[in-house]
Order: C-alpha cells, then structure tokens, then sequence
C-alpha cells in the first residue's frame, strides 16, 4: 500500500541555514504520527513544506502524486489541510465564517451566481451551512449555539485552538496537520484535546501527522514518532523506543545528562 | 472533571439573553424579524421619495452627487473594506468609465474619417462596453499589484491613479480633448427616450445604487464574500484554507473597477462633459473619506458615509447652514463628552460669560478692535453681535486666530481632568471667533476643514465609523 503522504529527501535551506536535510517521512493511512524536537528543529518548516508555503528539494507525494510546486491553496484542496502553532483564525469573522469560509475550495458558485442566488450558489449556501454547524457539533458544546455568530476575535484561546481544526476540517481534506494542538493549555484542555485526535480518526478517518511538545500528549495518541534535529531525523519508532534514544536525549538536554541533573 | 466538550456558559445563553433589557430585547428581535430586502426597500422609498419634493436645481444635484459618491464608496468598499487593499488608484477606474462613456456619445471620434460627427452610441450598449472595459483593465491593475501588499500597494496605485490623468492629457489630445475635456456629450438615451435632468439621474443612480446595494449584500454573504474577508484578516491562512488569494485580489480589483466605472458614465452623462481634473486625488480622498466615515468594510456604512460628506459638504456651502453645523456640532461634542451634566452647564455658562465679558473689557480698551460684525448671517448675527470680538480688518486677525486655534485644541486634547474642563473654555471661544471672523468668509474652504475636523472626531470617537464594527487587528 503506498503511504498516503511520503517525503523522498527534503531539503531546504534559508541562505546558508539547513532547515531541512534529506528529510524522509512517511505517514500511512489512518496513521498518527508525531513529530518532536527542540525548538528550531525545522518541524514547523516541515509544516510549511508541505503545504506549499515553501518549495523544497527532493519530493513530496500525496496519493503518490508529486505536490511539489503546488501553490498551497491547491495542495489544501488535494486533502492536506493545517493548523497554525501561532493561531491564525480569520479574527474577524464569524466563529461559522471561519469554518466556512474554509469550504472555498470545493464550492463552484461564481461571483454572479451568487449575487443572483442562482439555484446552484442557493444549494451550495444550503450544503455549506449544515457542514459548517456538522464540523463544529464535533467539538461537543463548545463551538455552538450563540458562538456561531461571534467573531473569533472573542474566543478564549484553547477554543480558537479547536476552531483552527474546526477550520482545517472544513477544507474537506482527508489529512490533518496539527502544529502543536496542545500548547498553552492547561492540564484538562490538554486531556481534551488528547482524547478530540484519538476522535478524529476514530470517528472521521483522519490521517494525521502532529506536531507536539507536550510528550503526554505525544504518549497517548501517536503511533509512531518521528524525532528531528537540526533539520534531520534523528530516529523514528514508537514512543519508548524514541523517548528512550540517546540521539534525542542528546538533543533535548545536551550531551552527558548525568551531569546536568546534578 | 467535567464532561468533555460541556461548557455551561454556552449552556446558559439562552437564559441570559431572556434577561436582556426588554427594550433591547425588542429591538434585537425586530432587527432579526425584519429581513435585509425590506430595509432596502425602505431605503429605496426614501430616496424616491426625496425626488418626489419638488426640489430646485441645487437640492437635485445634492441628491445626485449623494447617490453618486455612494455608489463610489460602495466599489471601493469591495477593494479596500473586503479584501483589504489600500487602492489609490481607484479614482482612476471613475475615470475610466466617464471618458468610456465620454468617447462613445460625442464628437469625441469626429476627426476620424470612418466616423464624421463622432459616434453615439445608445446607452445600454455604451454602458456594458464599458464596464466590461473597466473590469479588464481592473485585472491588469491587479495582476500588476499583485506582488505587493500594504503601503507598497498604495504607492504603486497611487501612481496608476496620477497615469491616468496624465494620459488623459497627453495622449490623443486631439480625441480626448486634453485639459480641455470633452463636452456636449450625449444624455443617456434608447431610441427617442432621452433623460435630459439632474433629478432623471439622481433616479438612474438611485436604481443603480439599490441594485448594487442587493447584488453586493448577496456577494457578501457568499463564498466570494467570505473569501474576500478571510484575505483582509489574514492572506497566509486564506490561502491555506483553500482560497486562491491571488485571483481573488485580481477580482476585487476588477469589481471595484467595474463599480467606478458605472458611477462614471452616470456621472458622465448628467455633466455633459468630462474634465481631467475631476478624477483627481482631491476626489479620491472625498471617497476614502466616505468610506472611512461610514465605516468600512459594511454596505450600509458605506453607503451612508457617501450621503453624509457630500450632504455636509452642501451644507457647509451656505452660510446658514453651516453656522447650524458648526455650533451644533460644538454642542453636540460638549453634550457628548463633558459629564455629569453640572459639570456640562457650569462649562456652557463659562463659555457664555466669557464671551461677553472679553467683548466688553476689549471693546473698554479700544473700539476699532470690535468694530467688524460677524460673518454669520440670520439670527446668529444677531445674537453673536456683543459676543465674538471682529476687528474691521478681520483678515489677517482670522489667520492669527486660526493658528491660536489650532494651538488651543492641542493643548485641550493634552489636559485632564478639570484643567480640561477650564481650558474648554477659551477654547471654544477662541473657535466661535475664528469662525465669525475667518472660516466663514471662505465656505469653499471652510468646508474641507470641517469634514477633516468631523473626520479626526469621528475616529477619535468612534474609529469603526458611523455603522462599522470594531475590527481587531492582532490578539
């Protein structure tokens, strides 16, 4: 079976820096798969790779199609969609606007057909309206009700956290990539939004690739873990098998730990 | 632990809007109940109706240039309030579409031999030539703004907007009549039907306005409209959200364009004749100002800023009128802004009395120095007669007074407390004088510096403008 998204050695370097050297990855179907490293490890550029904001050497292939080169609202419409680690939301939109101003991509109406409710821009709006309440139910109570018609801008922030996935979901993309869902939560959001990965691939079939600091988190939803450094994959397995390695114990607390913790 | 995804707050939205205020609850509900297309309707009847008042030449070219600036503001609201993009080229586009509709309903054509007596186009095929012709070189625009977001964009614009008139001058003077213009350009006319009156183009623009006003509300609340607003808020996550945030740059450039250029060939057709210095930055600002005054980024807001500056602009042309505009909006401030209401009648006696007794201890020094009447006429003149201090010679005194005026006001903005309440004062007075002296012998004038005065109010006040909603930026 080919991996729904592979990266065949992805380089990519800002001036001088490597941000990315001879990156390979792969994320089969139904998979969760995490990245972690310490800060400037190049796993937001990794991100950034992929969905097109940057263009790389090397190859990345969805479905086993090349989408290098794709700028990124086409690479989000071939089914990868993201969430931004420094929350992104159209601030001031409606919480509903957000998610559906994410059905973009696979609308057809064009300006004129909307502007003369034709019947497919009227069917559309329909279509568009119930998935926008049907992504945003997912998130249980909190995204409901009288917040549709709230701006963004008024969210607390784990609940602009869950209207970023709200968001990328709506794009009607069949994988998930999830900068650091977790980070500035506290404990029992944390637990939360643990349990809403683990549902949105139990419930909804995503295949997702996550990238997170949280090694809680990390622990109880991935099935493999990828570890980067400087740019290079250090080492890949399950979670013990990589929390457990010296390369990434190197990488986080610097060589020779035992003198640290003295 | 609370049960996942249960938030009570949510829970209870409906009980805490049931406690609402009921007047507010009314209105909340009746603003639900009644839909958008009635209040159009309504707005629709309105102006009709002003139509219907048997106005004089003047009250219709208000109503016209009211309309007009309405329909501008609208089409830059589509660049600038949806999607974002600081255009200065926009007036441009107004341009485009008054000599595009110019060259086909004249002589314009005349020195060419295919067509002796130029060409004359009726109006419903002038009109879609144009507008398709506008949306086209909106697109290039566009495309050649591309690259460039923010003040960059502006300054590329801005160029566009200056090469338009450039090229009206310099290009084929001999068709578009170079600074001359153009002129005894035809009415808007199908067949023998012929509308020849500023009051038949204010009802074309008003048509024109309230469809616009439909179409544009229904574009809004579509996946075009969306896209529009989530490019202003943030092009990066748009585009990774599917939007394609070129093409949809491109196309608001072009809707844009397509809008000024119907407010052009409107406006074209009720002159008669098309000037290069019509479609100059002073008119550009007038439709920011519209359109910052309003709100924007809202129809309704846009709309009513057009109404508003070109309404206060006729008034500040008559001497009455703006007397009525001046000291109402002194009042207004003063009622707005100085609480609780001792404090507003002590600083409205102050002003009074100080007024009075200046005039009294100056007049005591030296008579010349109240010998000039104010510039105001009607019962202000006679009322302010023993209240301002007019020299004979008010010129230059005006002037002087002017930059004091200035000066005074900065220095209230920098005061607190009390000391702002006492400074006021003089303040206001000082005003008062200038405007008897000065500001109201020159209502050309005059009146740019008050719609600027309004405007640095309105954003001090209320910076969303009259109907805009707060926006926030970064969080």
């Amino acid at each position: 079976m080919t991996p729904v998204l592979e990266l065949d050695r992805v380089c990519l370097s800002f001036g001088g820096l490597r941000a990315l050297h001879e990156l390979d990855l792969h994320v089969d179907e139904h998979e969760i798969v995490s990245v972690i490293g310490p800060n400037g490890a190049g796993k937001t550029t990794l991100f950034n790779v992929i969905t097109g904001i940057y263009e790389p050497g090397g190859d990345i292939r969805y479905d086993g199609k090349s989408i290098v080169g794709h700028s990124p609202h086409r690479i989000t419409q071939l089914g990868i969609a993201r969430t931004f680690q420094s929350l992104r939301l159209f601030l001031n939109m409606t919480v509903k606007e957000n998610v559906e101003a994410a059905t973009y991509g696979w609308t057809h109406a064009t300006p004129i057909e909307s502007m003369l409710r034709l019947p497919r821009a009227r069917r559309e709006e329909r279509e568009v309206d119930a998935f926008a309440e049907e992504v945003l139910a997912f998130f249980g109570q909190r995204l409901q009700g009288y917040r549709f018609d709230q701006p963004a801008y008024s969210l607390s922030y784990a609940n602009r956290r869950r209207l970023e996935i709200a968001r990328a979901m709506a794009t009607g993309a069949r994988m998930l990539l999830l900068d650091e869902p977790a980070a500035g939560m506290n404990p029992n959001e944390t637990h939360e939004i643990t349990e809403l990965i683990g549902r949105l691939r139990a419930e909804r079939g995503y295949t997702i690739l996550v990238i997170e600091h949280d090694m809680h988190v990390v622990e109880g939803i991935s099935d493999r873990v990828v570890a980067l450094d400087h740019g290079e994959k250090i080492t890949e397995g399950s979670f013990n098998e990589v929390a457990n390695h010296p390369e990434v114990i190197e990488a986080y607390l610097g060589r020779n730990p035992e003198a640290l913790q003295k | 632990m609370a049960p996942i995804g249960v938030d009570e707050w949510v829970a209870q939205s409906g009980d805490r809007r049931e406690q609402q205020s009921r007047g507010r609850a009314l209105l909340a509900r009746l603003g639900e109940r009644i839909g958008w297309w009635p209040r159009l309707v309504l707005v629709g009847l309105v102006a009709f109706g002003y139509g219907h008042l048997g106005l004089n030449i003047n009250e219709a070219n208000v109503g016209f240039n009211a309309v007009l600036y309405a329909i501008l503001a609208l089409g830059l609201n589509i660049v600038v309030g949806w999607a974002g993009l600081l255009d200065l080229g926009y007036i441009a586009f107004f341009g485009f579409g008054a000599y595009g509709y110019a060259v086909f309903s004249s002589h314009a054509f005349g020195n060419l031999a295919l067509s002796a007596g130029g060409v004359h186009l009726p109006v419903i095929a002038t009109i879609p030539i144009v507008l398709v012709g506008a949306g086209i070189v909106g697109v290039i625009i566009g495309l050649v703004a591309l690259r460039l977001s923010g003040d960059y964009l502006a300054i590329v614009t801005l160029f566009v907007g200056t090469a338009f008139v450039e090229a009206v001058n310099n290009v084929a003077p001999g068709t578009l009549g170079g600074n001359n213009g153009l002129f005894g350009l035809d009415g808007f006319h199908v067949g023998s039907a012929r509308i020849g009156t500023t009051l038949g183009y204010y009802y074309v623009a008003v048509i024109a306005l309230i469809v616009l006003m439909a179409a544009l509300h229904l574009l809004d609340s579509s996946r075009t409209g969306r896209a529009w607003r989530a490019l202003r808020d943030d092009p990066l996550a748009a585009e990774v959200m599917t939007i394609p945030v070129n093409a949809m740059k491109v196309m608001a450039f072009s809707f844009g364009a397509i809008v000024a250029a119907l407010a052009g060939t409107i406006f074209a057709a009720q002159q008669g004749s098309v000037f290069p210095t019509d479609f100059q930055a002073p008119v550009l600002i007038l439709i920011y100002a519209c359109l910052v005054l309003g709100g924007a980024g809202g129809i309704a807001g846009a709309v009513l800023g057009g109404i508003t500056v070109t309404v206060a602009q006729a008034l500040l042309s008559s001497p009455l009128d703006s007397a009525y505009l001046f000291y109402g909006l002194i009042i207004v401030v003063l009622v707005a802004r100085v609480r609780p209401w001792q404090h507003l009648a002590a600083v409205i006696a102050a002003i009074v009395g100080f007024g009075f007794a200046t005039h009294a201890i100056v007049g005591a020094i030296s008579h010349t120095a109240i010998a000039g009447s104010p510039g105001s006429v009607g019962w202000f003149a006679t009322v302010l007669r023993d209240y301002v201090v007019v020299p004979a010679n008010a010129r230059t005194y005006g002037n002087v007074l002017y930059v004091v005026m200035i000066c005074a006001l900065i220095l209230v903005a920098q005061l607190k407390g009390i000391r702002r309440l006492i400074a006021v004062v003089p303040t206001v007075y000082i005003a008062v004088c200038c405007w008897e002296s000065r500001l109201i012998v020159d209502p050309g004038i005059t009146a740019q510096i008050m719609i600027g005065a309004i405007l640095i109010v309105m954003m001090g006040a209320r910076p969303q403008g009259l109907l805009g909603t707060r926006r926030v930026e970064v969080i």
